[in-house]
């Protein structure tokens, strides 16, 4: 087996505190290939920030073995961190300085002479479309811009790892795209990237890999074509209607190809084999039933973590 | 964005080392230091003299002067006995001023230091930057406030500088002190907590550090006489007075270099350990 750039063997992270403290990450495996793109999707409080705490030498883990780019994260932090970048859930980038600065004190950091730090962070300016800011301090940055510069600084020393929590946290769509394209360009390059997100969409679109996280535990990990199929289903439907019945219950489940009946909030979830002809069947069955609205697609990996865990990735 | 082709243009620059080198990154950090520093010089060197500078101007210029005069010790005025209280005032405050503060804030806001944390080298050897870099403010405040109190005073002042070996010593010990009482205080103080701090521990401090009397005279009240042993600042007045202005009673320097010594390694151990305890879960 080729050397993975990043190794996580039975992780497990309880952080001190009253009653026996939080057991954040709860017996995590990973292993991330050279060049591929992983992500972790869960939702709040699933140990992914944890996670990522601990392979970037910032949380020591109560147990477990980790290693990035063959370099044991616990045994030789300042090592492990040599060979990696990181974008944090805070926008934390030094505000004293400007935009240039950010990207040139960086380098030096990391053992950088000036002549080639400054090259560096010039072309990094350039190739992240920020060279009209050069000389601003990242106050003024919109949350864009600003996450660009934290992604430019976290490569800007060339690692062989990156990792990004939560990139697009609270970015418009644009911007959103804007850090996708980002990242796909660095994938391409042979960067290896793990993030994390709680958007079911970034997971989809953006991953080679994904695992879907709760409660510190890995639930499944696979890549999004193969876990999207992992359900059997070919097609959710939603249903919404004005008052749940089990009459309505059973139709639906009578159903040709439906394989699974969930109630929701609203109503009910359904499982089917094929989307063909599912949207009539539905109507035609609900029909004298309050039926408020319906929708047919495709599953998503959020109906692998319904599947899973009975909730909503989002509450 | 089409910067797929363009990121992965091949790198002039040096792949990264196997070891990475400690020493560059801390010079790394350093150089970050200095450059905020100097975009920032106007306001350290205003919050740097506006204490001594008034202080000097209304009880050495002006109260003499409206005949409201303290009287000094034996030979020595009070704008003597001032002169090296106030320059050890300026040295220690660097310490809360320039690391404890801003610390404090980053740590807990702002989360700006996240990416100095990511640097390759040991976080204890980051946190000593803190103190080594604030060792060289102490002391550009200290030359910044010795002309102040040195010319300003109505009434002549005697300074006589018997060792530059002690005054170079003392100076050095004091700033580092200073540093590491910051870096202690900026890992324990949240930032809705410095208000507090300087009520309670800058204020006492400063009032109890030997800087208006020298801590000789203290004998007269033995308790406090005692009691004050704990404050840095009553060594970094009694070491300074002792290398600028002897003639004036002053502590003995193997009692003052002693304590300086102590301090300094026990605030720098204490602070250290907090900040690693702050940023490493
Ligand atoms: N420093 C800490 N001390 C104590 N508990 C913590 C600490 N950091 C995180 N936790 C707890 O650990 C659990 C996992 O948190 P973590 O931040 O890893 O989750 P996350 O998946 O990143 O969530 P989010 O999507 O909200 O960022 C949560 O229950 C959280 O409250
Ligand atoms: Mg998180």
């Amino acid at each position: 087996m080729p050397q993975a750039a990043i190794e996580v063997e039975n992780l497990v992270k309880r952080y001190a505190g009253p009653g026996g403290g939080v057991l954040a990450v709860d017996g995590v495996n990973l292993r991330v290939a050279q060049g591929e793109l992983f992500g972790l999707l869960g939702p709040n409080g699933a140990g992914k920030s944890t996670t990522i705490g601990v392979c970037t030498t910032r949380v020591r883990p109560t147990s477990g073995r980790i290693r990035v780019g063959g370099v044991d994260v616990a045994a030789e932090p300042p090592r492990a961190r040599a060979g990696m970048g990181v974008v944090t859930q805070f926008r934390a980038l030094d505000r004293g300085a400007t935009a240039w600065e950010n990207l040139y004190f960086h380098c030096r950091y990391f053992g950088w002479p000036a002549a080639a730090s400054r090259r560096r962070a010039d072309e990094l300016l350039a190739q992240f479309q920020l060279a009209d800011r050069r000389d601003a301090t990242p106050e003024a940055f919109s949350g864009g811009m600003a996450q660009r510069l934290q992604i430019a600084r976290a490569v800007a020393h060339r690692p062989r790892v990156l990792f990004l929590d939560e990139p697009t946290a609270g970015l418009d769509p644009q911007s959103r795209m804007a850090v996708w394209d980002l990242v796909r360009g660095l994938r391409a390059e042979g960067m290896t990237v793990l993030l994390t997100t709680h958007y079911i969409e970034e997971a989809e679109r953006l991953c080679d890999q994904v695992a879907i996280v709760d409660h510190g535990k890995i639930l499944v990990c696979d890549t999004p074509a193969r876990l999207k199929q992992s359900t059997g289903a070919g097609a959710v439907a939603r249903v919404s209607v004005e008052q749940a019945s089990a009459e309505l219950e059973a139709r639906l489940r009578a159903l040709p190809g439906v394989t699974e009946v969930e109630p929701t909030a609203e109503g009910y979830r359904l499982l089917a084999h094929a989307r063909e002809g599912l949207a009539p069947a539905v109507a035609a069955a609900a029909q004298g039933f309050g039926l408020r609205d319906f929708s047919v697609h495709e599953p998503s990996l959020e109906t692998i973590f319904i599947h899973l865990t009975g909730r909503e990735l989002r509450e | 964005m089409s910067t797929t082709e363009t990121l992965a243009a091949p790198p002039q620059a040096p792949a990264a080392p196997a070891r990475p080198s400690y020493a560059r990154a801390f010079w790394g950090l350093m150089l970050r230091d200095a450059r905020l520093l100097r975009r920032d010089l106007f306001s350290f060197v205003v919050r740097t003299i506006m204490n001594p500078l008034f202080f000097v101007f209304i009880f050495t210029d002006i109260m003499p002067k409206i005949g409201q005069n303290f009287s000094g010790v034996g030979a020595a005025n009070f704008a003597t006995i001032l002169v090296p209280g106030l320059v050890a005032i300026a040295i220690l405050f660097q310490g809360i001023m320039a690391v404890a503060m801003p610390l404090s804030i980053e740590l807990s806001g702002t989360h700006e230091i996240e990416d100095r944390l990511m640097a390759p080298l040991p976080i204890a050897w980051t946190a000593f930057e803190k103190i080594f870099f604030s060792v060289f403010q102490s002391i550009l405040a200290a030359l910044v406030v010795f002309p102040m109190v040195y010319f300003i005073p109505a009434t002549p002042v005697h300074v006589q500088v018997a060792s530059w070996w002690l005054l170079a010593v003392v100076i050095v010990l004091s700033s580092f002190t200073a540093g590491a009482l910051g870096l202690t205080i900026g890992t324990l103080v949240k930032p809705q907590q410095i208000g507090m701090i300087f009520a309670v521990v800058v204020t006492p401090i400063i009032f109890l550090g030997c800087v208006y009397y020298p801590w000789a005279l203290l004998r007269r009240v033995k308790w406090l006489q005692i009691a004050t042993l704990a404050n840095p600042l009553v060594y970094v007045s009694e070491g300074l007075r002792a290398a600028l202005t002897p003639a004036v009673p002053h502590m003995p320097a193997w009692a003052f270099l002693a304590a300086l010594v102590l301090s300094a390694a026990g605030f720098s151990w204490w602070g250290i350990a907090g900040f690693r305890r702050r940023v490493i879960n």
